[in-house]
């Protein structure tokens, strides 16, 4: 496979579109990143690809050729990795691996070369005879990364490939993913709502609402916020980002609280804007370079987490209308 | 440490034909089923002991006053044994198939759906497996026959053998649509216990129905489960029935079974390839 392209992929919930006609192309040996809040359509979008759901609308181009989402044709060249690790947690390492191993069809002579291959290079050799179920999380997802290698896939499709597991662990998976997608010039695409996991990709889309707001690469993105990112907290910070329009021309929003703006060199500004506010406003400054995350902050006003607060908010508040519902029925 | 790893071919391999990968899905959730029981061995245990409770307890409740017209000879404990044993593989079909809803949303069943194996593979496999332990179950089960009053050389095996069978393909498909179809662990014990109980108490496998009010035996009539427990009964006794017992013929129960068998692996396929993408 030497290109993928996704044309208007399209998933509707009822009423609400989870994904609104996404498209992107990815070439091979690329790390792609779909990066958004929970809600975002990402996992929808994952699940398409996967053929764990029908899109309602949409097509996928492999070296040109129209294919459904989860065609497979597909997913046979394709390996997926879940964000739950599908590994039965009552069967062995190597029992799992065999299953993974048969379920794609690999010959079981070079079946077992190609296990003790993928158990040395996640690190497990010495555990292979083990039950999943005393595997920490961070084993079990490298076990399932092990597993979805042994077919030789020419895709990877990863969910929040590091989510839940404590940084150390984080950073293995990514040594070995990068290691993998070197040594077998795979194409790998993610999902995550992690700015710090969307740095290891080549290219970033980033989605908000089922819809694509920014694509490119991790410093193309960051050119967008426009160099650093000043964060300053006050106890009236309505007032401080009128008054830094007012008098440094400075286009400032209020994000959560604080007030945050984007600026060229902003540490040559640093001093003028704690200047420029009458003593005492100024409770706290920051500046940092910008990163993956500031780009959804600049775009929506709202930071990655503070989206999925949001998120979850909505989702609480339709689960008590049901509930709400449920009891008023006699 | 550093791994020692080899660099292995990177030409894309050959991929085998669809069927060769269905063959697969099937192998592979036939096997994990069996290793996953035989593994659990407190849920052999389980699984064994409460049928046998069941018999036991009903059994010496009931056993004094029970006399059906017709069939006089036939005391209450040798009645409710073919009962329980359809009970074993009602409960093994359910909790099989129950465990589908976790498995398939974070558990191995992801890995299969992702996979290149199809829909009905995966229906196939599950059905094969929760079908492979309910026999196992019921074989159990039926080592204590003797105590039931029947005689091990007197029963009807090959019919008996059809009969169990086809009752697990039919109620792990139809377990596997209602878990599938739910989603939702809460709602599938609503199910179990409105609809899935109800029909076993309903089957004439705890007590006959043939005294009961006219709409029972309407209801009877219709649940497909009393052909299934009859036909366990009638293979059991050794291929006939007491003329108060014989509610219907060997022709009538086995194609009542195969159709169930074929409707039920029918429904868990159509629901199961309803919402995903391409078979």
């Amino acid at each position: 496979m030497d290109t993928l392209e996704a044309v208007g992929l399209t998933r509707r919930y009822g009423d609400r579109v989870a994904v609104d006609g996404l498209s992107f192309r990815v070439a091979r040996g690329e790390v792609l990143g779909l990066l958004g809040p929970n809600g975002a359509g990402k996992t929808t979008t994952f699940a398409m690809l996967a053929g764990l759901l029908a899109a309602d609308g949409g097509h996928l181009l492999v070296d040109g050729e129209k294919l459904a989402p989860g065609a497979r044709s597909l997913r046979a060249r394709m390996g997926v990795v879940f964000q739950h690790p599908s590994v039965d947690a009552k069967l062995t390492a190597r029992e799992n691996l065999d299953m993974g191993a048969m379920l794609y069809g690999v010959p079981a002579r070079e079946a077992r070369d190609r296990i003790n291959w993928a158990l040395d290079l996640v690190g497990l050799a010495d555990r292979a005879g083990d039950q999943v179920e005393t595997f920490s999380g961070g084993m079990r997802r490298r076990l399932e990364l092990a597993r979805v290698l042994l077919h030789r896939p020419e895709i990877l499709l990863l969910d929040e490939p590091t989510q839940g597991l404590d940084i150390s662990a984080a950073r293995r998976i990514w040594a070995e993913l990068l290691e993998i997608k070197q040594k077998e010039r795979l194409t790998i695409l993610l999902t995550t709502h992690s700015p710090e996991e969307a740095e290891h990709c080549d290219r970033i889309l980033v989605l908000d609402k089922g819809k694509t707001i920014a694509r490119g690469t991790p410093d193309e993105l960051r050119e967008k916020v426009g160099g650093d990112v000043v964060v300053i907290g006050s106890d009236d910070p309505e007032s401080v980002v009128v008054q830094l329009k007012e008098k440094l021309s400075i286009d400032a929003r209020v994000a959560e609280g604080l007030v945050v703006f984007a600026q060229v060199n902003a540490h040559e500004l640093v001093p003028r804007v704690v200047e420029a506010l009458p003593h005492g406003t100024v409770k706290s400054v920051a500046m940092h370079r910008a990163s993956i995350g500031d780009v959804f902050l600049e775009l929506t006003g709202k930071t990655i987490d503070g989206a999925d607060a949001e998120e979850a908010e909505i989702l609480e508040r339709r689960k008590n209308k049901a509930a709400a519902k449920r009891e008023a029925r006699p | 440490m550093t791994p020692k790893v080899e660099r292995l071919s990177h030409a894309a391999p050959a991929r085998p034909s669809l069927l060769a990968f269905d063959l697969a899905v099937i192998r592979v959730l036939w096997k994990r089923d069996l290793v996953r029981f035989f593994r659990q061995r407190s849920r052999i245990v389980g699984a064994l002991a409460q049928p046998l409770i069941f018999w036991a307890m009903m059994g010496s409740g009931f056993a004094p006053s029970f006399r059906i017209p017709g069939a006089e000879g036939v005391g209450y404990m040798q009645y409710f044994f073919p009962g329980i044993v359809t009970m074993t593989i009602l409960f093994t079909a359910i909790f099989s198939t129950m465990s589908l809803i976790e498995d398939r949303r974070e558990g191995f069943m992801q890995a299969i759906l992702a996979g290149p194996g199809s829909r009905t593979a995966a229906v196939l496999g599950k059905v094969l497996g929760s079908t492979s332990l309910a026999i196992l179950q019921a074989g159990a089960v039926l080592l204590l026959a003797p105590l039931a009053g029947y005689s091990v050389g007197a029963i009807a095996w090959p019919l008996l053998v059809a009969h169990l069978l086809l009752a697990s393909i039919a109620l792990c498909g139809i377990g596997f649509a209602f878990a599938w179809w739910l989603n939702s662990t809460a709602a599938y014990h609503a199910v179990m216990s409105v609809v899935l109980l109800p029909a076993w108490i309903l089957s004439g496998a705890m007590f006959p129905m043939t005294s009961g009010p006219g709409w029972m035996r309407t209801v009877v009539a219709l649940n497909p489960l009393s052909y299934a427990a009859t036909g366990v009964r009638r293979a059991l006794a050794g291929g006939s029935l007491p003329q108060g017992l014989a509610s219907s013929s060997t022709v009538t129960e086995l194609s009542v079974a195969v159709g169930m068998a074929v409707f039920g692996v029918a429904v868990a396929t159509w629901v199961c390839a309803r919402n995903s993408a391409s078979s």
